[in-house]
């Protein structure tokens, strides 16, 4: 509405002083408008501007020059994705990597918060709490690198496994793609486990004790208050969570792919991201990447979306 | 925590096996970092040649410490990722801060406006390729403002912002306003102070993200002297380009330090700050992120 007074062209007298007042009144918030235009104005430069890039995806752009001397091709990049033999590798490794987190590393925090729940000692549990957020706040680069010398023939994995017997002969397990996603998706779970398990945590802090001890009367054991009481006290918390992971299914961790993955265990290590990556930085076909990074932001827009207005309609409350 | 003194014998059992279970997920934990510790203590080429060292270092050594702290490789990367973690986090958590309280003044005109066209950040931005092109024609490639300016802001932390300033009584800023202060000193001198949790949970965040992040540095900057320490330890990790750190080594003597032990030498340098730094911001993080709902 007020948008609308601002262009107006002032044709009538009330018009006129509603328009005054409108500016008086801008003028009297100028600081805080300076100050929102501000954040507004960092969008437009950082976030909406370079959207305008995107043409390139309709244009053979090569890097040079400015693009909108780039010619038009139409369609024809957005067509190469369909003819290009990588994608069915690309697309399985991102839904693969990611599915199989979310159906291993999605319960883990949700157990690990009710069992931290039973434990008797609050100290304890502060502990517990503290040293397993630790790895969230850790770089994959220093991970990858852990990793890395962990997983070498003479690391730790292979001394482990051949002291008990298990292997005779050290694995390259970094050289042999079928074991990339278990190195990929279990250091992940690793890593994330007790930062994934706060928001439980907070939700299970904020049942009743009351429940409990009525409970407790009615004879329930430990796991029967953990089925009976504490789970479905947090099955909204668990839902939304559900609903928004699956939502950003197409969105791998692509710092932790990046530091693990090399050219021997690509076949399974070539995610959407990092193909993106890799197709317009390294191999310098600009276009070709910017419509392969368009159709994935799109798909994974909608994939947002419908999560949201999902868990929305569960819980009445969303993220935004 | 429900303190009933009559535990049945499978209560007790159940308890002593939880327990048991949270010490072992505890050492699961913290047992690689213990890893990296003890093996960049010990003597580079020892470690080569003797077999893994599990607990202790097997014999001690400071020489991989000593040849890190005085490369001036790893010095100047290790200053770029301080400085860049000092002012990104100091401009992106008042910036963000500053739009959140303008935004969160429901007299704002306009308001809806802007807090849509934040929410559309949320749900999309530009490819990799077109984001690349645009910082290049700006000329923020190998700069050191490519670090800071397009982190200055988020929408995300945005709205853990807004979440937190809405609940501040209306009766401070009234009473400043009465006073004369604009809405700008109000936000610096009233708001700001009493809004120290949230502050310290986004500075925490960022700060971590800032000090961590190594993709910046590889996809903007080409200079040595501009990448941060995670930048280099990912070339030198990941893409195993050595000569970086075989020139570290070839400054020494009696060489007993090996790339490996450098290495490792430097992951422990690199992560020290964020493990000190942690207890303290810990308090902080728990409160402001229930405040924001969801982050993470």
């Amino acid at each position: 509405m007020e948008a609308n007074a601002e262009v107006q062209v002032p044709a009538r007298k009330p018009d006129n002083r509603r328009r005054t007042s409108l500016l008086r009144k801008f003028y009297g918030q100028r600081y805080l408008q300076v100050m929102a235009l501000l954040g507004v104005a960092w969008m437009l430069l950082f976030h909406y501007a370079p959207m305008y890039g995107i043409v390139i995806a309709f244009k053979q752009y090569i890097g040079i020059g400015e693009i909108k001397n780039a010619p038009w091709v139409g369609w024809e990049h957005f067509k190469a994705i369909f003819e290009d033999d990588m994608m069915f590798q690309v697309i399985r490794n991102t839904l693969g990597i990611s599915l199989l987190k979310l159906l291993i590393g999605f319960p883990i925090p949700i157990v690990f918060a009710l069992f931290l729940n039973e434990l008797r000692s609050l100290r304890f549990n502060r502990i517990v709490q503290t040293i397993t957020y630790l790895p969230h706040f850790l770089s994959w680069v220093i991970l990858g690198g852990i990793l890395i010398s962990w997983l070498a023939d003479v690391g730790v994995v292979n001394d482990v496994l051949m002291g008990l017997g298990l292997i005779k002969e050290p694995i390259f397990y970094l050289s042999e793609p079928q074991y990339f996603w278990a190195i990929v998706i279990a250091s992940d779970i690793w890593k994330e486990f007790g930062w994934s398990a706060i928001i439980y945590i907070a939700a299970i802090a904020s049942i009743s004790p009351e429940l409990y001890e009525a409970a407790t009367i009615d004879g329930a054991g430990r796991f029967q208050r953990m089925r009976y009481v504490t789970l479905p006290s947090i099955k909204g918390t668990i839902s939304i969570l559900f609903i928004l992971a699956v939502g950003s299914i197409l969105n791998s961790n692509f710092d932790q792919i990046l530091v693990l993955k090399n050219q021997v265990n690509e076949s399974m290590s070539s995610v959407i991201d990092i193909y993106v990556y890799e197709i317009g930085i390294k191999q310098g076909r600009f276009s070709y990447s910017a419509a392969v990074g368009l159709v994935k932001g799109l798909i994974a827009l909608f994939l947002l979306l419908l999560a949201n207005s999902f868990s929305k309609r569960m819980n009445q409350s969303s993220l935004f | 925590m429900f303190t009933s003194d009559r535990r049945t014998s499978g209560e007790l059992w159940f308890d002593r096996l939880n327990v048991v279970g949270m010490l072992i997920i505890c050492f699961v934990t913290l047992y690689p970092i213990w890893y990296v510790l003890v093996n960049s203590f010990n003597d580079g080429t020892d470690a080569m040649t003797g077999g893994l060292i599990y607990w202790i270092p097997r014999q001690f050594s400071l020489e991989n410490y000593e040849i890190v702290f005085s490369n001036a490789g790893i010095m100047t990367a290790m200053g770029i990722t301080v400085s860049k973690t000092l002012i990104g986090t100091v401009i992106h958590v008042f910036f963000t801060a500053m739009v959140a309280y303008a935004l969160s003044r429901k007299e704002l005109m306009f308001r809806k406006l802007y807090m849509v066209m934040g929410t559309v950040t949320l749900f999309f931005s530009a490819p990799l390729i077109p984001n690349y092109l645009w910082l290049r024609d700006l000329g923020l490639l190998d700069t050191f403002g490519v670090y800071i300016y397009p982190a200055m802001f988020s929408f995300f932390d945005l709205i853990i912002f807004l979440t937190f300033f809405r609940e501040i009584p209306d009766g401070l800023e009234e009473a400043a306003k009465i006073d004369g202060a604009n809405d700008f000193s109000i936000f610096v001198r009233i708001v700001l102070p009493v809004s120290l949790p949230v502050v310290a949970t986004i500075a925490l965040f960022h700060g971590v993200w800032q000090w961590n992040d190594y993709f910046v540095g590889v996809l903007y900057t080409n200079s040595d002297y501009l990448q941060p320490i995670q930048t280099f330890l990912y070339r030198v990790i990941a893409q195993s380009s050595s000569n970086q750190i075989v020139g570290a080594t070839g400054g020494a003597i009696n060489r007993t330090v090996t790339s490996q032990s450098i290495k490792l030498a430097t992951m422990v340098i690199t992560t020290v700050p964020i493990i000190v730094a942690y207890p303290f911001l810990q308090r902080y993080f728990v409160k402001g992120l229930m405040i924001g709902s969801l982050k993470g």
